[in-house]
């Protein structure tokens, strides 16, 4: 029976001759013969990612963790689709940390799991195929074109005969991996192209796919961890006797993050952190909070900052402007609140140290967890689990380290469970910004003069002190700590996380100037959905909407007329426009556009909202996406589906507030999402490509807020400059 | 001592009877497919049926299920997958896949009371649950899609045994 197995991976190290020599993966870091996944006897293994046993069983290690976004069925495909074999019939693992999976971290971001991995997937189904074709013209004493690879098996022309790959697999192996080898011609696709059914659907329709909380390892306890709410700030003390009495409890100990409460159960563990009494040091940032950097950002903006774009006359040529439009952007900080609250499974022994880990990063646990118990990577194993939700939280897994260290603490498994207030004010959140705009229009509508002052953290500089972790291990700390020290002050304005879709924006501008006024209040700042683009999109495609107007414009035809010549994205600005119907009358419905490339992708989107009472409601969105080749064209459809309410969310409710140095939301009540009643008519058109994928996973969400705000513009007259979208 | 019946089974088991039913399905019995979304209620992905209504079994003490029928994600599927699990399959519905449970259990009780429900049945019933990943649009075309594969009585269910470690492929 064929089947698509989803396993948590086992983790088999046997002798890597056994299998002619191709079982040998060189570490691009430590210049070390790792052992490959799975290592079998007989089995054909041209890399880390596939291998063909000979019992038939085809496994694919899925290197790219999986949060939603659907690379457990792409990325098989891609593959499948060279070594000519249905990709549902592969058997798919959540792969180990492997040198071979290194480009140069293994982690899964940046919407780059296809797109780079396009290339080396090809090339290992190709191989593979043209070894069991030389394999079974050997075997059967043929010339090599008289055997042909299809659906898993070599077929001899013009005969019955054929061998399945699993009967191959041992003779292949002994033969050299090919240099060169012949693709299929696109027009031959069976699976790379096409709307394959996702092979995670039933298992997560059951209740039986297995997520990092749902892991179960014997004997082990339950763990919830007080953190301070007020960031950076220490214990001042706190007293556990009574907890101590609560029942099912077994320790209660001081770790990095806090104070650890652990018990038989969840709720048991629960109940008696709710009887520990702390008092919490306010910490470094007590005089931080929303009002304090709201009122700090007004005279940030006065200063002048680093420049990341100038052309022409700069900020000069405003001079040259008859009439300047002036305006001032704000967004909060946002909490990437996945579904799955945070939490990992730890086992630590004298002999190993294993962690269940739903993750964006294996290599980022398998570093943070050898760090703080000070051995050597190798001895980390670290099973990544699925995941439910990531938008780049999961890519800072701080979570992984206390199970471990509790672990080793009372030599007992733990699971980590963080609740949801944990996980809303202990998250890595998406930087607030500010932004002054100035734009020059002449009376015949023309934009002589763009420029725009971003007052804005830097993710990298506040997190790349913390990761010297990643450091090489022979590195000595102190030029670690030099490097990474110099790194993230040189990060603080280099860091294009600030400005992407800002400073290189696409519209045609004689004079251009674009600056970024580094200000960091000192919030956890971390990766969320689209990153820079995020807030980026939202500013510039609202304020060319306000020149648009400015100029006497209809905003669609004004953004064509700034984007000539730009074929790519035109093409799908009007097909957007075409799809929604653009400028016909829709009763009680405003319209609003927007475009923005991010991650080598196009997304256009038009919104249509209706106003009642003040409030908004968005009845439908057409989203254009050119992603280059879609490699499975219905999980393209539901990334921009998921990213566009995704962003929604974001531009009608998002906003987390600081209060003292600490986070005022907590839960759903007060941080809240967009609901089934909510929810737009979402329609997706995707321009066909045979180039290479470009990513998916994150543009479609940057257009949506403008397109709203363009929207609410057009209905009421208001310009709403400040997310989350507010009519007064 | 509660004594209840999970998914057609007689369960007796020696809690505190605070204890939300949520974590004496996760942690007691181990019933895993019930999901830890926000702990007050507010996310659905507890959902569960008590005597075939939905609740949030993070809400409900374990103490109120007593000689009541309790039944999870996991008792949803028997032999075949239940229409509404059909659908979801068929329209490919999971992303993350972590609400899912709760969706389709909040699905389930809907379609046995409303057999034929419209987009606005579907918004109130199901405004409860929430899915970060945004396939609100697929869940209301699945559950449409459910109601007619209900509607039809056919046989277009596939076998499924929920003991078999393999998942199995949609063909």
């Amino acid at each position: 029976m064929s089947g698509v197995e989803i396993t948590r991976r086992k983790f088999l190290v046997g002798s890597t001759t056994a299998v002619g020599g191709l079982a040998l993966g060189i570490s691009f870091t430590g210049q070390k013969v790792e052992a490959l996944p799975n290592v079998t006897d007989g089995a054909l293994q041209p890399n880390a990612w596939l291998q063909i046993r000979p019992d038939n069983k085809i496994v694919f290690q899925l290197d790219k963790t999986e949060m939603g976004q659907g690379v457990i069925a792409s990325m098989p495909a891609i593959l499948a689709e060279e070594l000519e074999v249905d990709p549902r019939d592969m058997v798919v693992e959540l792969a180990p940390v492997h040198g071979d999976f290194q480009d140069p971290m293994q982690m899964t971001g940046g919407s780059s799991s296809t797109r780079t991995r396009w290339d080396v997937l090809r090339e290992t189904g190709a191989k593979a195929r043209t070894m069991l074709i030389a394999a079974a013209a050997a075997k059967w004493e043929v010339p090599l074109d008289q055997c042909v690879a299809r659906e898993g098996r070599i077929h001899l022309t013009g005969s019955d005969r054929s061998a399945t790959y699993g009967e191959l697999a041992n003779d292949a192996a002994k033969l050299p991996i090919p240099k060169e080898v012949s693709f299929k011609n696109p027009a031959d696709y069976r699976y790379v192209g096409k709307p394959l059914r996702r092979v995670d659907s039933i298992a997560k329709s059951t209740g039986t796919a297995e997520f990092g909380l749902d892991v179960r390892v014997p004997d082990a306890l339950t763990a919830v961890v007080l953190r301070n709410p007020h960031f950076g700030g220490p214990i001042d003390s706190f007293d556990t006797t009574e907890a101590e009495e609560m029942p099912g409890v077994t320790n209660i100990l001081q770790i990095s993050a806090g104070i650890a409460v652990v018990a038989d159960t969840y709720w048991h563990a629960r109940k008696a952190a709710d009887k520990v009494t702390v008092a919490w040091n306010k910490g470094p940032l007590e005089h931080v909070s929303s009002d304090w950097i709201r009122s700090t950002w007004e005279e940030q903006a006065k200063q002048e900052g680093k420049s990341v774009r100038s052309d022409g006359e700069g900020m000069q040529g405003l001079d040259l402007a008859a009439d300047v439009t002036t305006a001032v952007y704000e967004v909060p900080y946002l909490a990437h609140a996945t579904m799955e609250p945070m939490n990992t499974t730890a086992r630590v022994t004298p002999d190993s140290i294993e962690v269940w880990s739903p993750n964006q990063g294996p290599q980022i646990v398998q570093s943070l967890v050898a760090d703080a118990l000070d051995v050597p990577l190798d001895q980390v194993t670290v099973y990544s689990t699925l995941m439910g939700g990531g938008f780049g939280r999961r890519g800072i897994p701080d979570y992984a380290v206390d199970p471990v260290e509790i672990s080793k603490a009372l030599g007992q498994p733990v699971k980590v469970v963080w609740s949801r207030e944990d996980d809303m004010r202990h998250d890595y959140y998406r930087p607030a910004t500010y932004n002054l705009l100035k734009a020059g229009v002449d009376d015949r509508g023309k934009v002589q003069t763009w420029t725009h002052r971003i007052v804005a953290p830097s993710i990298m500089a506040t997190l790349i002190p913390t990761m010297s972790v990643m450091a090489p291990q022979w590195m000595p700390d102190w030029l670690t700590n030099l490097l990474v020290r110099g790194a993230g002050s040189l990060m603080k304005t280099r860091d294009a996380s600030s400005h992407e879709g800002a400073g290189d924006h696409p519209y045609q501008i004689d004079n251009i100037e674009v600056e970024h006024v580094y200000f960091d209040p000192g919030i956890p700042l971390g990766f969320w959905r689209s990153v820079g683009h995020s807030q980026n999109a939202f500013v510039i495609e609202s304020f060319i909407d306000e020149l648009a107007y400015k100029a006497k414009e209809d905003p669609y035809e004004f953004r064509r007329r700034l984007l000539a010549g730009n074929d790519r994205l035109l093409t799908v600005l009007n097909l957007a426009a075409e799809k929604a119907a653009w400028g016909t009358v829709k009763d009680g419905i405003s319209e609003g556009i927007a475009i923005h490339e991010s991650f080598g992708s196009v997304v256009a989107e038009v919104a249509e909202v209706s106003v009642d009472n003040n409030k908004i409601k968005v009845e439908r969105v057409v989203c254009v996406v050119d992603c280059g080749l879609a490699v499975n064209p219905d999980i393209v459809k539901a990334q921009m589906e998921s990213g566009i309410v995704f962003g929604l969310t974001a531009a009608l409710k998002g906003e987390i507030n600081i209060n003292e140095g600490s986070v005022v939301e907590s839960n759903f009540h007060d941080y809240k999402m967009l609901r089934m009643n909510e929810s737009p008519k979402i329609e997706v058109y995707i321009i066909p490509h045979d180039d290479k994928p470009t990513g998916v996973g994150e543009p479609g969400t940057p257009p949506i807020a403008p397109a709203v705000a363009n929207a609410v513009y057009a209905a009421t007259g208001q310009r709403i400059r400040r997310l989350p979208l507010r009519l007064s | 001592m509660t004594h209840f019946l999970l998914n057609g089974e007689p369960v007796d088991i020696d809690v505190e009877e605070d204890t939300p039913l949520l974590w004496v399905l996760r942690d007691n019995i181990g019933l895993t497919g019930t999901k830890f979304g926000c702990g007050i209620g507010l996310c659905g992905a507890c959902s569960v049926h008590l005597d075939g209504e939905t609740v949030r079994s993070c809400q409900t003490p374990v103490g109120d299920v007593s000689g009541k029928q309790v039944t999870t994600i996991e008792g949803l599927t028997r032999e075949d997958l239940h229409p509404v699990q059909q659908a979801w399959v068929e329209g490919n519905v999971p992303q993350c896949g972590y609400c899912q449970s709760g969706q389709i259990m909040s699905a389930a009780a809907l379609l046995a009371e409303n057999p034929d429900p419209s987009d606005a049945d579907i918004d109130l019933a199901m405004s409860g649950n929430i899915c970060r990943c945004g396939t609100y649009g697929r869940i209301r075309s699945a559950i449409h899609r459910a109601a007619e594969l209900m509607s039809e009585q056919t046989d277009v269910v596939q076998h499924f045994d929920p003991d078999d470690p393999l998942v199995r492929r949609v063909s």
